[in-house]
Order: structure tokens, then C-alpha cells, then sequence
């Protein structure tokens, strides 16, 4: 009995060790700096898009609430609306914890994402999720500041895809830069991560 | 061997420049039934194909993602090649890939091998049913037929169910 308690006592080191080493490596002093891939804080940013309801939007739109930001588009069959769902569930799960939370979608695809397709695509996801588009011009200052990435890409039948950052950028409540959520990262430690911007 | 056959007469009636429709259309009379037989598909055997599932689309004009699970409980490895569905003008597997800097991109699975008593998912973020060129939206609640190609020449064809365009998994 005495030595299955000291086993135990081991177990349970070794995986305290292993979550503090995870954390380092990742989130912690040891994570891999990206000086000039982080985001910008929103308050440095200087972008202008057009929202769902056509109403002229930007970084100081967001300010006062913590906001999670994702790019996508609508012609996007796999991770787009894979992204949109995660979001959906975190928001469901967090419940009146995440009442004051933006959620906004930035279409990369300007092309087809009009203001009209926006509305349209994001009500069928949790209605706190906006749908933010604009020119090419727009779009262009405003992955800047993100640190983000789209491109076009052509396919075979003369149809195109775009390539984007699909992460989710969390920002707290003053517009700082908090982390961001990987594609398909597990809920169990998406949730956690948007808690540190709320 | 008959596609060679179609071919030859095909010459022969375009090498004759009289009554050149009706000799076409009276060679297409005697390969095609034939040609037709021989397409007959081969029902495959060895694949179960699990939990498969859609999100339904925002109507016709985006390409619309399908999943589901293929396990080989043959004896020999095979591949899924292809996939075809009435209602998608033009159906292939895609594959999602993430790289290290969070940029996801899109292209062609090209085939897949399925390991002899393993599995292969079609699934969100990695391997899809592309259906482009949709001839009909796809409605939560409803089921259309696809069917999947495979190496040996043999196919199936499954049900798809679709969930709701929120949905995360099989089981919606």
C-alpha cells in the first residue's frame, strides 16, 4: 500500500513535470519568440472594414470587449465552417461568461464575401459571430496589423481557393494581444486560453 | 479492348464521307450496349464505410464538404481513387493541411491508400469529399447517394445524411 502511494506520488511529479515543461515550451518563457509574427495590439492597428449590417467598422470598434478574430471564407467547404462551429461551441460553453465577447469572421475573399453573402453565411452560426468584409485595399491593411496571411490560389477547373492564417486571434477587453487558438486546437485547452482575455 | 473497337469504326465511318452520321450512329447502335455491360459496376466488398455526414450548403453555388470513416477488413491494401455523386457536378477528395506558420491551404488528396485492417477518416481539417459544381443545395435532414472509387475498379455507394452547417461530427 505504502509503496502504490509512493508510485502514485512519482505518477503524479512526472506529470506535473511534463504540463510545466508543455507550458514552457509553449505559452511560457521558453516558447519560441516570434518578435514581428505577433499580432499587433488593436489599439496600434489602423484598418476599415464593412460589418454584416453594412455598418463601417475597425479595430476601435472592438475596444471595451475581449474579442476573439478569425480569417475565412465563405467558399471555404472544410475549415471555414469547421472554425465557425468550434467557435460556436466555445461561445455555447463559456455561456454568460463570454456575454460581452466580439466574434468576428474577416472574409479574405472579398471577390465573393459582399456584405450580403456575410450576413447571410454567419447566421447559421452562433448569432454572436459577426461577418466583417471589405475591399482589397481594406483587407490588405487590416492582415497587417494581425500579422496575417491570405493568398489566392488557382485551381485546375479555373475556380481559386484562398490560403489563410486560420488561428484565432484572442484580444482582451483594452485591444492587447493575448494568444492565438491553432486550427482544431482541443477545447480543452481553447477554453482556457479565451478565459485569460475575459 | 472496346473503346479500341469504337475507335476503329469510328475511322472507318469518318474515313467514308458519305452518309457519315448514319454509319456513326449505326456503329454506337452495335458497341454501346456492349460497352454499357461492361461498365456495370463491381460492387467492392472489403471497405465499411462509417458515420458518414455533410454540412447542408448555402445553396448551390459553393463547394460543399463531406466526411465519413473507411475501414479495409480485406486482405490486400487498397485505395479510394475517386468519388462521384449526382449531386455534385464535380467530386473529388481534398486534403487540408495546416503548415507550422497556422496557413491552412487546400488541394487534391490524389488517391489514398486504406491499410489492410486500418482506417482512413474523411475529416474536418484533414481529408474531405469536395463536392463543387453543386446541382442541388444540400438540405439539413436529407441524404443523397456518393459513390467512392476505388483501385481495383470496384465502388460503393453510401448515403450521406446532412447535418446542419453548424455541424461538428457524425453525430451533428
Amino acid at each position: 500500500m505504502k509503496q502504490f502511494g509512493r508510485i502514485a506520488a512519482v505518477g503524479a511529479a512526472v506529470v506535473v513535470v511534463a504540463l510545466f515543461f508543455g507550458w514552457w515550451q509553449v505559452d511560457g518563457p521558453g516558447a519560441e519568440q516570434t518578435l514581428g509574427k505577433r499580432s499587433l495590439p488593436l489599439t496600434q492597428m489602423d484598418f476599415s472594414l464593412t460589418d454584416q449590417d453594412g455598418k463601417d467598422v475597425g479595430p476601435q470598434t472592438l475596444l471595451g470587449q475581449p474579442s476573439l478574430i478569425f480569417f475565412g471564407f465563405t467558399y471555404c467547404p472544410d475549415v471555414c465552417p469547421t472554425t465557425l462551429s468550434d467557435i460556436s461551441l466555445w461561445l455555447e460553453e463559456l455561456g454568460a461568461e463570454a456575454k460581452d465577447l466580439n466574434a468576428v469572421f474577416i472574409s479574405v475573399d472579398p471577390e465573393r464575401d459582399t456584405v450580403e453573402v456575410m450576413a447571410d453565411y454567419i447566421s447559421y452560426f452562433d448569432p454572436r459571430i459577426q461577418g466583417w468584409t471589405g475591399t482589397d485595399a481594406q483587407l490588405a491593411v487590416a492582415v497587417k496589423g494581425f500579422r496575417a496571411t491570405y493568398e489566392k490560389v488557382m485551381q485546375t477547373d479555373g475556380d481559386y481557393t484562398m490560403n489563410h492564417t486560420s488561428g484565432v486571434f484572442v484580444f482582451d477587453d483594452v485591444g492587447d494581444f493575448v494568444t492565438t487558438i491553432d486550427y482544431h486546437e482541443p477545447r480543452e485547452f481553447a477554453l482556457p486560453k479565451i478565459r485569460r482575455a475575459l | 479492348m472496346l473503346q479500341q473497337q469504337i475507335q476503329i469504326k469510328s475511322e472507318a465511318v469518318m474515313n467514308n464521307s458519305k452518309n457519315t452520321l448514319a454509319g456513326l450512329a449505326a456503329a454506337l447502335c452495335m458497341v454501346l450496349p456492349s460497352l454499357v455491360a461492361a461498365q456495370e459496376p463491381i460492387p467492392n466488398t472489403q471497405i465499411v464505410v462509417e458515420q458518414p455526414w455533410a454540412r447542408a450548403s448555402l445553396g448551390t453555388s459553393r463547394p460543399a464538404g463531406a466526411y465519413l470513416t473507411l475501414r479495409n477488413l480485406g486482405d490486400t491494401v487498397i485505395s479510394l481513387t475517386g468519388l462521384e455523386a449526382d449531386i455534385s457536378g464535380m467530386a473529388s477528395v481534398h486534403q487540408s493541411k495546416t503548415d507550422a506558420n497556422g496557413i491552412s491551404s487546400m488541394s487534391p488528396a490524389g488517391d489514398i491508400e486504406i491499410p489492410v485492417g486500418g482506417t482512413v477518416a474523411l475529416e474536418p481539417g484533414g481529408y474531405h469529399a469536395m463536392l463543387m459544381k453543386l446541382q442541388a443545395p444540400l438540405i439539413e435532414g436529407e441524404t443523397f447517394p456518393m459513390t467512392l472509387l476505388f483501385s481495383d475498379d470496384t465502388e460503393l455507394t453510401v448515403d450521406v445524411p446532412i447535418f446542419g452547417m453548424g455541424a461538428r461530427g457524425p453525430e451533428g
